[in-house]
């Protein structure tokens, strides 16, 4: 199959971003023309705006705080009783939604993912306040259920009457003695964005979950992994290759995670961040109280996955282990590229454009990149500044109002626990190396010139840019995914992976590489139009020839 | 076992819900929406609802669900949301072009006291509203009655914001079909044109719901109820409405208001449901039945001769909302399936009562609960197992643990298709889902039975 005729060429990005915009309210359509940036990749990326409010009447790829906090990162923890305090929607539409998988096969284990908790608040709650049908609800989920952690999620109306989440979560903590209760103000219209409710949500563990549990957990070379959420299984793979490698892995914030895991994070001597928009101030703060580095790694893609790999062996500074790393790459990596060789005929020149998450617009550039395709526009649905510009951004990121109602936490060094895991001459030498710490390439540097940025695309945009370019793959989340389809476009949900996965990793990369083949490859988009849909023309043929 | 740690023992709960067999208000109101021509459905509240109503429902339907959103931050819920929906309606209509923006309210919004009448006429008036475009609203505070009252109180709002009194009668019925599937709504339409009597139905979500694929998206696909026909239902003939729960209010409103005289009838599933459907349909178009009605008929009647041994005294649980319940209780006790423990999670004791009559000439008591939930459910189950569960996706963790077969039924419905397409409603609605239960049974005997008895003819 040759490679299609590229339309993207004759496009001028600049006249592209003009005709984004160009229906726009003028208030708006300024508001928008800073989100959208036409990509000039070097050193100092271009600015974006992002991380601002969503404009009302825009249909949005957005959701909320208590989404990013409720489902995003306590979503994947098995043993924590996860109840939602509020009107019965924010709790059903929680339940089971995303797609986090969880190994709860060993005996005894606790497993309450599968269940939805709500106090379910009525009228009557709302005008005399929930505090007391919640501290109900939690006897009532200790009673039945014994948890070692209940968890409290706010609702909107809960913040608007003002019900004291975390007075009522420290009673009955307090009140149980074996059982850590502790709430989340993750109200949906906190922030602009989902992102907030990461904030939130990590915070919240930070304090009242990690460094609760000392008992030693043993392994040579041990690390945590934050900003992995076990979509499709991923989080399963890279367990699998870590622990090949000798790897221990102390605990995943969050997916596959489990109480005790967070609880005893603090012993570890690596963090590794996957998702660093979700996540990046934990690995800060594990690192001031308790003298833990973080490193940014990336475990989509073959290549970034053995990069990973490199990068914590070197740290570690072990021969026997940058060996093992080199023999377990050795070993995975003939198959992936075999697979990628098989499909690159299939997909080499075709076209991309990727519209998700906080970090996974980025990474999954990744993937398609190593089976021959072109991104032609990317950009993320809850991003800050630095998720595009890189880290290096940070200092110059103006705090704004809303930004603001969204809890920083003060951390010192833990006068126990704290224990540097490298010296300042170690850590010196490794970066003298070539070696990076605490940083993060944002979007920008890795995309080509002229590509398009787009931060928090909405729905009228991504009509025009599918109807300007035809790209061969579009990649949301499930709300864009039909509407997109309609076009005779496939989606890729790289939210939940259309229930595929995992991609992350060596075997999940022949596993999207097999995807993407299918899917833009597949027959069915060649069927949009009838036989005499195509060939309008009336024809007959002589009776007598 | 996914459900571990349910216990068989049942504990009262007062305070704690467990496994929701409902969600919230605004849902129901924005799939209602959906069923208007030309409408974008607005969620009034911070963006997260908008999100998590748009999923589930694309995630049931497989198709595009469009709506916009009032995007509150924090600031909005301290000053109030007007200039949020102030601008948000400029925006839409500049940017999408709507015939219709269907406001429903949130949590937030409500609780906070948004004023929608004020806040739209000031909208009106300042001009942000074009020439013959419409804005309409309902109230959907999620911390009141559920998905289906929500549903129910936006399709009273369709009616009420539209429909006129003034002019020459319609001659048309008015069908008020409630919360059933784009493809139960094609049927509808499909059995009153062999009738012959001309229909409006509201809303309508044929044609928007189940569109097909044909390389081109449009934000407002062609089907539903235009707003032409919405101003003539004040001017209808009759209304047929099924289901208390969904569709009373709306045509109670019409009879009271217009005086279109209103029949509601519970939601045709099934023989008995159908004949009274049928009959409703004759008496309210004033038509006779045409025979090709009897012939679907008496398909059904015998189908249900040729089986019924395989449902005689079969064990059922069933959750979902209570018009569907209801119907489809009635549906089961008409082919002498037993009908033991129902469960919906919308409240209303009327739901209690009226499963009991239906069940009442079984002789035996079953368990019921309106505002129940899906541990509760799943606790009676243990207690009291049952031959098939039919209720919606979520109950698949209860039937892998309990072992009981599954057949898919209400909303939502996230992980098989079909229900977009096939009609549950009607005789051939009937026979549709009699097929499939059929099968479910069937499909277990031929798993479970000893190869001694292993059959090959049923």
């Amino acid at each position: 199959m040759s490679a299609p005729v590229k339309k993207f060429k004759a496009l001028d990005p600049e006249e592209v971003k003009k005709q984004l915009v160009s229906r726009y309210p003028a208030k708006v359509a300024r508001k928008r023309a800073s989100q959208i940036v036409v990509n000039e990749p070097g050193d100092v990326p271009p600015e974006i705006l992002a991380n601002v409010r969503t404009i009302p009447g825009i249909i949005t790829m957005r959701g909320c705080s208590y989404a990013g906090c409720k489902g995003v990162i306590l979503g994947p923890t098995r043993d924590i009783v996860n109840i939602t305090h509020g009107p019965i929607g924010c709790g059903f539409y929680s339940w089971l939604t995303r797609r986090n998988q969880t190994d709860a096969s060993a005996e005894g284990a606790e497993n309450y993912m599968t269940y939805c908790f709500s106090t379910d608040m009525q009228e009557q709650d709302i005008v005399f306040g929930g505090e007391k049908k919640l501290e109900a609800a939690i006897q009532e989920a200790y009673d039945i259920f014994h948890p070692k952690a209940i968890a409290v999620f706010a609702t909107c109306p809960v913040g608007l009457i003002g019900d004291d989440i975390h007075a009522v979560a420290r009673r009955m903590k307090a009140k149980f003695g074996d059982c850590n209760v502790f709430a989340f103000s993750c109200e949906g219209y906190k922030g602009v964005s989902q992102s907030a409710g990461h904030h939130i949500a990590n915070n919240q563990i930070f304090t009242h979950v990690v460094g609760e549990i000392d008992e030693p957990r043993k392994g040579k070379y041990t690390i945590n992994l934050l900003g992995e959420y076990n979509i499709g299984g991923d989080a399963f793979e890279i367990e699998r290759i870590l622990d090949k490698c000798g790897i221990t892995l102390l605990a995943t914030f969050s997916g596959n995670s489990t109480y005790e895991q967070f609880a005893t994070a603090h012993q570890a001597d690596l963090d590794c961040v996957m998702c660093h928009r979700s996540i990046n101030y934990v690995a800060d703060m594990l690192e001031e109280k308790y003298g833990i580095p973080w490193i940014k790694v990336n475990f989509i893609g073959a290549q970034a996955t053995a990069k990973s790999l490199r990068k914590i062996a070197e740290y570690f500074q072990d021969p026997e282990l940058l060996a093992r790393v080199e023999e377990v790459i050795a070993e995975e990596l003939p198959e992936v590229e075999a697979v990628a060789n098989a499909v690159r005929p299939r997909t080499q020149g075709k076209t991309a454009m990727l519209f998700v998450g906080g970090s996974r617009a980025h990474h999954y550039q990744e993937l398609f990149k190593e089976i021959g395709m072109k991104i032609l526009a990317a950009g993320y649905e809850f991003a800050h500044r630095d998720d595009y510009e890189g880290r290096q951004a940070l200092p110059r990121i103006k705090v704004d109002a809303d930004s603001r109602n969204i809890e920083e936490i003060e951390v010192t060094a833990d006068p126990k626990r704290y224990r540097p895991r490298k010296t300042e001459e170690q850590q010196a030498a490794l970066e003298a190396q070539g070696f990076t710490f605490k940083d993060y390439t944002g979007m920008m540097a890795e995309m080509e010139k002229d590509t398009l940025v787009i931060d928090d695309l909405n729905q009228f945009e991504a009509d025009r840019l599918i109807e300007l370019y035809r790209p061969d793959i579009f990649c949301a989340g499930i709300k864009e995914k039909y509407a997109v389809q309609k076009y005779g476009i496939p989606l890729k949900q790289l939210h939940s992976y259309d229930y595929g996965g995992p991609y992350a990793g060596f075997r999940g990369a022949i596993n999207f590489y097999k995807e993407i083949d299918r899917m833009v490859n597949s027959r069915v988009w060649t069927y949009l139009k009838a036989p005499w849909q195509q060939n309008p023309e009336l024809s007959a043929t002589y009776v007598h020839q | 076992m996914l459900l571990r740690h349910t216990p068989q023992e049942i504990i009262e709960r007062k305070a704690l819900t467990i496994n929701p067999a409902k969600t919230c208000q605004p849902i129901g109101a924005m799939y209602a929406a959906l069923g208007v021509h030309g409408c974008l459905p607005h969620s009034h509240g911070s963006q997260g609802c908008c999100a998590y109503h748009r999923s589930t429902l694309v995630r049931h339907y497989k198709e595009p669900v469009s709506a916009a959103t009032s995007s509150f931050t924090e600031g909005a819920s301290v000053f109030g949301g007007g200039a949020n929906l102030t601008q948000a309606i400029e925006n839409i209509f500049t940017v999408y072009d709507p015939e219709v923006i269907a406001v429903h309210t949130t949590c937030l919004s409500e609780t906070i006291g948004d004023d929608l009448n004020q806040i739209i006429d000031k909208a009106k008036k300042s001009g942000k509203v074009p020439e013959g475009k419409n804005v309409i609203f309902a109230n959907t505070p999620s911390y009141v009655g559920s998905h289906v009252t929500g549903f129910s109180s936006m399709v009273k709002s369709i009616v009420s914001s539209f429909a006129k009194t003034d002019g020459s009668p319609s001659g048309n019925v008015n069908i008020i079909p409630g919360w059933l599937e784009p493809s139960d709504m094609e049927e509808i339409k499909r059995l009153a044109s062999l009738m012959g009597v001309p229909i409006t139905m509201v809303p309508d979500t044929s044609g928007v719901l189940n569109a097909p694929l044909t390389g081109q998206f449009t934000l407002f696909p062609k089907g539903g109820v235009t707003v032409e026909e919405l101003q003539a239902t004040g001017r209808a003939k009759a209304t047929v409405a099924l289901g208390e729960w969904c569709s009373a209010e709306a045509a109670r409103w019409l009879d009271a208001q217009c005086k279109v005289p209103c029949t509601i009838i519970e939601m045709p599933y099934g023989l008995l449901g159908t004949d009274r459907f049928i009959d409703a349909l004759r008496v309210a178009g004033g038509v006779a039945v045409p025979e090709s009605i009897e012939f679907e008929r008496g398909q059904l009647v015998d189908f249900i001769a040729d089986m019924h041994q395989y449902f005689y005294g079969k064990k059922v649980a069933l959750v979902g909302d209570p018009d569907q319940l209801i119907a489809m209780t009635d549906f089961l006790v008409s082919i002498d399936m037993h009908p033991v423990h129902i469960v919906t999670g919308t409240p209303g004791s009327r739901f209690e009562k009226r499963i009991q009559e239906i069940v009442a000439p079984l002789g035996y008591t079953p368990n019921v609960r309106a505002g129940g939930d899906m541990f509760l459910f799943h606790q009676w189950i243990k207690n009291d197992p049952v031959d098939v569960i039919i209720g919606n996706t979520y109950c698949k963790y209860i039937s892998r643990d309990e072992d009981i077969p599954l057949l898919r039924f209400g909303f939502p419905i996230l992980d098989r298709v079909g229900h977009q397409y096939f009609p549950t409603v009607g005789y051939k609605g009937g026979l549709l889902f009699l097929t499939r239960l059929l099968d479910v049974l069937l499909t277990r005997k031929d798993r479970d039975e000893p190869e001694s008895s292993f059959e090959l003819v049923y």
